[in-house]
Parts: C-alpha cells; structure tokens; sequence
C-alpha cells in the first residue's frame, strides 16, 4: 500500500518556501504577473512587499524584469502559470536570462492537464520540454507539497536559472520532511527488479500505485522519484538499466521531447533496455475534472502498469 | 571632459568603429555612428563608472538593449581601457570576447547582460531600477534603444512598468536615426509620434539633436534631476553619421566598407577634426 500523509496543492509549498526564503534572505525577489494569489505567491507580497512587484499581464516584461532584477544583485522568482511563465517568454528565457547565466528562478504553475475546467489553454503540458531545451537551464518537477518547499528552497541557491513545475490542484503527498532531496539526485522510493518506473511530479503517486498493481500479477516494480529533469541523474538511470533492463517513464506532459525523452537520452547513451512511455500522446487538453482527465488521457496508475507489463514483453 | 575633448574622443571611437568592421567583413556602421555622441557623453562625463572594476557595487548600469551597435560600446570601452584597445580587431572573430552583439558569458568588463534581441533592455533596465531603488541604492541605469526597435510590444510593457514603479533612477535613450533594416522606420511601422507616447504612458520626456554634446549633457542632468518618474531622451541623429557615404543610408544598417571605404571614411573623420 502507498502511503499518504494527506493532500495539498504543490503551489502552497512553493508560495510558504518563498516566505521561508524571503525571512532568511533580504536577496530574495518576487514577482507575479496578476494572478499572484492563484500562484501563490501573494503571500510573500504581503510579508516582504519591499521585494515584491506585480507587473500585471506583461509576462515578457516580467522576465525580463527578473533578468534586472538579477543583474541588479537579487535573487528573483518569478511565476505565474506555467504555459505563459515558460511559453510566452521563452525567447527572453533563452536569450536574456540563460544566456547570461543569470540567476533567476521561474515558478511555472497550474501544470498539466490537472488545472482541468479551464481548458487547453491553460494547461502546461510542453514547458518541460522548452525549458530543458535552453543551455544552462534546470528543470525541477517535484512530486508533492513537501517536495516543492525543498525543490524552492534549494532551487533559490542553485547558480544560475531553474525553472520549477508546480500544480493547482490538491495531490497526495507522498514524502516526508525527512526524505532526502538534492537538486540533481533521484530518489528510490521502492526498490524492484523487475522494471524501473521513473516518474515526475503528480505521476509519482501513480508510480507507487502502479507497482502496487504489478506486485499482485508478481511483477517487482522499482519506483523512481526523477524529481529533477534536467541535469538528469545518470547514474540512477544507469544502475536502473543494468539490474532491472526495463524502463517505464511517465509525466504529466507532452509525450515529444519531456521528461521520458530526457531519460530515454540517458539509456540510450549509456545502457540501452526496452522502454515504455507514459504521458499525453501529441494532443491537446480539454475542459473536464481533473481526475476525469487523467483517467481519459491515460495516465493513470493503471496506465503505467499496462506499459510495464507491455515493456517486459521485449525485455 | 570638456566639448573639444569630446569631440576628439568621438572621433577617436568613429575611426575604430569603421576600422573593427572593416576588419570583422561583417556588422553594422549605420547604428553606430549614430549613437557614437550619446555615449561618449554618457560614458566620460555622466555615467558612474569604474574602469578597474566593473563589477563595483557603486557603479551605474547600462544596457545596450539596440546589441547589434555594439562596435560604438566596445570602441568607447577601449577609451575608458577597460579593455585593451588591440583587442577591438579581434571582433566577430571565433575566440573573440567581442561577439557580434555582447555577450555577458565572454566575461567582457562593462557587458552587464547579454543583449541583442530587440525590445529586451528596457524591462531589463526597468527590473534593475527598481531593485536598486527598493534596496535604497543611488545606482542610475541607462540604456539605449533603437527608434524601428520601439516597434517591439514588449517596450511598451517596460515603459508602462517604469512609470508605474516610478522609476527615475532610469534613463531610457532612443537613438532615433530614422532607419531600419527594410527601410524608414515611417514607412516600415510608423512608431511616430514617439514624444507623446512616452508622455501618455507617464515619462519625462526630453526631446534633443543626438550630436550636440551640449544637448545631450543637459539632458542627462536634467534626467538625473527628475523625480518621481522615468526620463526618456529621444535623440534624433543621423544614421551613419560622420562618414558621408553612409549618412541616411539604410543599407549601411548592416554592411561593412570595403578596404577602400575605409581609408575614405579614416581620412573623412579625420579632416573633420580640422575644421
């Protein structure tokens, strides 16, 4: 059985490691672009609003803000959802701020198709992708409220640009305060043999699920927490590769160019096995629950199970 | 420095702009030469600057948001020796710290960020002011613009942004050469009046020929005297300026003189000293 400490949107523990930050760190900056309270970083503009600016609907602007406000010595964050803080402006992304080197931290939030009744528009399902396309970027995709306030905390610190992909909707969490975190470092959550499930962010808890599944049909699932995208942890994908020889990745995403792109990069250089894919096959969202969603784009625990047991047929 | 000397110096920076690109085979004079007044007078008489330490918290920022003229910023740098003057042939050239538009990976003294693509640096700039004056600092930013790069959407959300943080540690500096890449920039995309734009969105704005150092220095003070809002100087130049083969020619935006051109335009800056 998995086990769950409750459920909180992973925004909230991006918006309190902010405040953490902001007490401890007169360099910490924040900056939201009118939808500061859904993102939640309002919070921070009410404790620290010395350090903080709402550029209102000018995302562009707000990036490139960012970059002076980091030239400028500060270490800014800047949110909002993830489709317009990643899409938007990429080209400023790319060419101001990474370009640069510059220390500055986007918070893309409401990610994925779980943002839910506002549709295709509003759901981020291709910034994982855009974002660790750009030299020198980081990409972090905590799995749980706990996660994030370490991923925030220890992204604020990381040199160098980082974007991190946080949710709206309540998720279960699924680690402790005591459970390591390090920016680059993968975290076994259950160990197998049989097939490595690697997920990100919401798709964790449906790793863990899912090897819960196989265990009944005798299949030993090792369930991997890739919690950082990009610089990716070879070495944990390797050891994988080589003791279990079957690799199923899944995300809250894009299938094209993401998180599963990104470890199948890694087998393929290192030590290829079969591998399977979990995540939105090259379509759009739609308005819907999100929990009707996950079930109708397929990713679902249940989904993860079927693609390993579909991947130990070419084991 | 006295208006002799900045004339002198200018035309010390004209004559290294056209020697860089005619040694580089690839760049762009027109931009330039137009802006060449704008920062001599910025860089010698106005700007806080430290030549042996450009990374002084003290300093005044500036962003070269218009990166293609950067020729005119690392000529006016070899003055300042913040960078070796031999260094300036080395320009475009594989290994070179002078890239095509500047680059802040090359670790080049005085290139605070990387710029290039246009209608970035005034939100850079807005972004810097503001964190300079919520810390309480006295640090001025500055940066320059072209007059076709006002064409960018994104300026007028920096523009708003400034006005709205009232930001007047910011000075904004729009080289107005009139010329493009395609052509007029009236005839391209019409970003006149570009005065009564700036004002509606709540700036101070300071209207002024782009080539007369008295002018240009009256408006830096009187830039540095305002409060409660962002200045913009929008100096109307002549693009090219100073070499008459190129002046108000738009095909000079982005080619380089011939061996040839270059020993004309040496020789035409020189002469112009004399007179």
């Amino acid at each position: 059985m998995v086990e769950v400490f409750g459920k909180k949107a992973t925004r909230f523990g991006f918006g309190e490691a902010l405040i953490e930050l902001g007490k401890k760190d007169p360099k910490i900056f924040v900056l939201g672009a009118d939808t500061a309270a859904s993102v939640a970083v309002s919070g921070f503009g009410q404790q620290f609003p010395e350090r903080f600016i709402n550029v209102g609907i000018a995302e562009t602007n707000m990036l490139g803000m960012a970059a002076g406000l980091a030239v400028a010595g500060y270490i800014p964050f800047a949110a909002t959802y993830g489709v317009f803080a990643a899409g938007r402006p990429w080209e400023q992304i790319r060419t101001t701020i990474c370009y640069s080197d510059l220390n500055v931290k986007i918070g893309g939030s409401h990610s994925g198709l779980m943002v839910g009744p506002d549709g295709a528009t509003h759901q981020a399902l291709e910034e994982i992708a855009i974002m660790r396309v750009l030299p020198k970027m980081k990409v972090v995709v905590p799995c749980d409220f706990i996660e994030t306030k370490k991923a925030t905390v220890a992204g604020a610190y990381v040199p160098g640009p980082l974007y991190i992909r946080y949710g709206r909707e309540n998720t279960p969490i699924i680690t402790k305060e005591e459970t390591p975190f390090e920016i680059g470092k993968a975290n076994v959550l259950r160990d197998g043999k049989d097939v490595a499930i690697m997920a990100c962010g919401t798709m964790v808890y449906e790793a863990l699920m899912a090897a819960d599944i196989l265990e009944k049909k005798g299949i030993n699932a090792r369930v991997i927490n890739m919690h950082t995208v990009k610089p990716i942890d070879e070495q944990a994908i390797i050891k994988a590769a080589k003791e279990c020889g079957a690799i199923v990745t899944a995300e809250e995403h894009q299938l094209m160019a993401g998180f599963g792109s990104a470890v199948a990069e890694a087998v393929v250089k290192n030590y290829p096995v079969p591998m399977e894919f979990v995540g939105v096959n090259d379509r759009f969202g739609e308005s819907g629950e999100p929990f009707d969603l996950m079930i109708k784009y397929g990713l679902k625990d249940v989904n993860i199970a079927a693609a390993a047991e579909k991947v130990l047929k070419r084991k | 420095m006295e208006t002799a000397d900045l004339k002198k110096t200018a035309a010390e920076v004209r004559k290294d702009i056209i020697k860089m690109l005619g040694l580089s085979g690839s760049g762009h004079p027109g931009g330039s030469l137009s802006s060449v007044e704008l920062l001599v007078s910025l860089y010698f008489n106005h700007i806080n600057y430290n030549p042996k330490d450009a990374n002084d918290p003290k300093r005044d920022y500036f962003i070269l948001s218009k990166g293609h003229v950067c020729p005119v910023l690392y000529a006016v740098l070899a003055q300042l020796e913040c960078i070796p003057k031999n260094e300036l042939c080395t320009l475009r050239k594989a290994g070179s710290r002078l890239q095509g538009h500047p680059a802040k990976d090359k670790e080049l003294p005085g290139i605070e960020i990387s710029t290039g693509s246009l209608g970035y640096g005034l939100s850079i700039a807005a972004g810097a002011a503001v964190g300079i004056k919520r810390a309480g600092k006295s640090n001025r930013v500055y940066v320059l613009m072209g007059d076709g790069e006002q064409q960018e959407g994104s300026v007028w959300e920096a523009a708003m942004s400034a006005a709205h943080f009232k930001l007047d540690n910011l000075c904004a500096v729009v080289d107005d050469n009139g010329l493009q890449i395609d052509g007029p920039t009236k005839e391209i995309m019409n970003v006149v009046p570009l005065a009564d734009k700036y004002k509606s969105f709540g700036w101070n704005v300071i209207e002024i020929n782009g080539h007369n150092f008295d002018e240009i220095d009256a408006a830096y003070v009187a830039a540095k005297k305002t409060s409660g809002k962002p200045t913009v100087i929008i100096a109307k130049t002549v693009k090219g300026k100073g070499v008459s083969f190129m002046e108000n020619l738009a095909e000079w935006h982005g080619k380089v003189p011939s061996k040839e051109q270059v020993e004309k335009a040496l020789a035409e800056i020189d002469n112009s000293l004399k007179n």
